[in-house]
């Protein structure tokens, strides 16, 4: 299934490893430390297929997305996961996939590492705040893991879990959202070859703070809409509840595409800044659908998506 | 206590200003050795306003923590007011010049988001207040008019409160203890008892 995504940009245009890791060692110990379960430089490298995946597109570095995170399980501050995600249990894991299914069932991420191939794509990813970065993901693609199940005809939408594990999670002692966090696609968005489920970042298994294991990415939405460390997913036949759309439907709609004409009710999103450019980097204009409306605009043909945002 | 309240008494405003401008001139130069992290700007920002918002509290504290303690602070209370403005100015020039950048949004920001005009309102409402905090206007208004002029303080203080609350994502305790902190102060001044005058 790999390979069906091809653009101009090559893997040798990511920050070469030998690189970052020696950005890693000139930061600070604080900083160094902040890194948290950031995987060290002993760690194996997946072995992902390389794709042209990301045209035009720089990484950012490692330090950047492993200490830059949202991921409220662990705290609400930018860097509070990179500092507490080291206690989530990532082995054994298993995702349990039911509903609408033929095989409902409990899948453990070894058995379904076995049947797919795992491929690097370099997405930009847009959050609700107005920041971005690009990064680049190892995975393959939901519709694999779906395959495996075996969607019924009757199934319209994919609804996503998060694990919820107050022991390992200090973040989900307080009412920040309902826990555990949820998340939903239209069926044929979970079906896009866009979309994946990540196993890794710059070709080494995923940090704890990014979503380790496993995690949705689908680059077309806002971040909070890449669901994180997912446990179960349910096909089912009407809109799933999702988590920041419980919490407030006018700020975050089902869809999120990331759209500048529809600005969030309490800021504009006309505009974002790159993750990285220090203190004086320039806001620079956000993209209609994160910049992938050529892939995914026919999925949204006719519909009015400053209602359906 | 007596001793006490005269030593404080005697701290020069100058010594304050020296002393405040300690943070303001850290944290920015933490941003540019990546000391901030990496997304300085948004972090520079925040920790000004909350910076900003500490000081202002323990200005509004002064006049209770007298009532409550006996310690005696009320000569430092302008300069410390004088120091939430600059930290304010800085806090606003930081989202003007380095976050926001874009004439036609900060405008949009300012006259569409509620949190942003909150904010805007509480800082203009300080203006009158700063530009008055010198002997000279003291003395050309007279005590009371000055005094009453700068209860301005209590509705800046509520819109601090509120701008730090309507702007976090999903439901967040620490705006939640500022603002309780200054309703608490503000409550302190109320004359609940109707028996005994307060200034």
């Amino acid at each position: 299934m790999a390979g069906r995504y091809k653009s101009d940009l090559k893997w040798s245009d990511v920050t070469p490893k030998a690189d970052w890791i020696n950005r890693r060692q000139l930061m600070a110990g604080s900083g160094a430390l902040a890194l948290g379960s950031t995987a060290g430089p002993a760690v194996a490298s997946l072995g992902a297929q390389k794709t042209d995946w990301g045209a035009g597109l720089e990484p950012n570095t490692v330090e950047e997305i492993t200490t830059y995170n949202n991921y409220y399980e662990f705290g609400t501050d930018k860097g509070d996961p990179a500092m507490h995600a080291h206690a989530l249990t990532t082995e054994p894991w298993s995702i349990e996939i039911d509903g609408l299914v033929d095989q409902p069932g409990s899948y453990g991420l070894e058995d379904i590492l076995k049947s797919v191939t795992l491929e690097e794509r370099i997405y930009r990813l847009r959050c609700v705040e107005r920041w971005s970065m690009v990064v680049p993901w190892v995975g393959f693609e939901l519709a694999d893991l779906l395959a495996m199940a075996g969607v019924q005809p009757s199934a319209k939408y994919v609804a996503f879990e998060t694990a919820l594990r107050p022991d390992e999670m200090p973040g989900v002692s307080y009412p920040i959202i309902d826990w555990p966090y949820k998340e939903g696609l239209r069926l044929d968005e979970a079906m896009h070859p866009l979309t994946i489920m990540a196993t890794g970042l710059y070709d080494e298994p995923m940090p704890n703070q990014n979503g380790a294991p496993i995690r949705l990415v689908v680059p077309w939405k806002y971040g909070y809409k890449s669901i994180k460390s997912v446990v179960r997913i349910s096909l089912v036949e009407e809109q799933p509840p999702t988590a920041w759309n419980n919490y407030s439907a006018n700020e975050y709609g089902f869809y999120s595409n990331v759209n500048p004409d529809r600005d969030h009710p309490r800021w504009s999103q006309k505009y974002e800044r790159r993750v990285g450019g220090g203190l004086f980097a320039k806001q620079e204009p956000t993209l209609f659908m994160n910049g992938y409306a050529d892939e995914v605009g026919s999925l949204y043909a006719g519909m009015d998506l400053i209602e359906n945002h | 206590m007596q001793r006490v309240n005269q030593t404080l008494g005697r701290i020069p405003p100058w010594l304050i200003y020296g002393i405040a401008a300690f943070p303001p001139v850290w944290f920015f130069w933490l941003g540019l050795n990546g000391g901030l992290g990496v997304e300085p700007i948004k972090e520079l920002e925040h920790r000004l306003g909350e910076l900003a918002l500490q000081v202002l509290i323990a200005t509004l504290a002064i006049r209770p923590l007298r009532e409550w303690t006996h310690v005696n602070l009320l000569k430092l209370r302008r300069s410390l007011g004088v120091v939430t403005f600059a930290y304010v100015s800085l806090h606003l020039l930081v989202w003007l010049v380095l976050d926001v950048q874009i004439l036609s949004e900060i405008w949009a920001d300012i006259v569409k988001r509620p949190y942003i005009t909150v904010g805007m309102a509480g800082f203009i409402l300080m203006i009158p207040m700063v530009v008055t905090s010198n002997n000279l206007s003291l003395r050309k208004l007279g005590p009371k008019k000055w005094r009453r002029l700068h209860r301005l303080m209590y509705p800046v203080c509520v819109l601090a409160g509120l701008h730090f609350v309507m702007l976090t994502k999903g439901f967040q305790f620490e705006p939640l203890i500022y603002l309780a902190l200054i309703l608490v102060l503000l409550a302190a001044r109320v004359p609940w008892n109707l028996g005994r005058a307060t200034a």
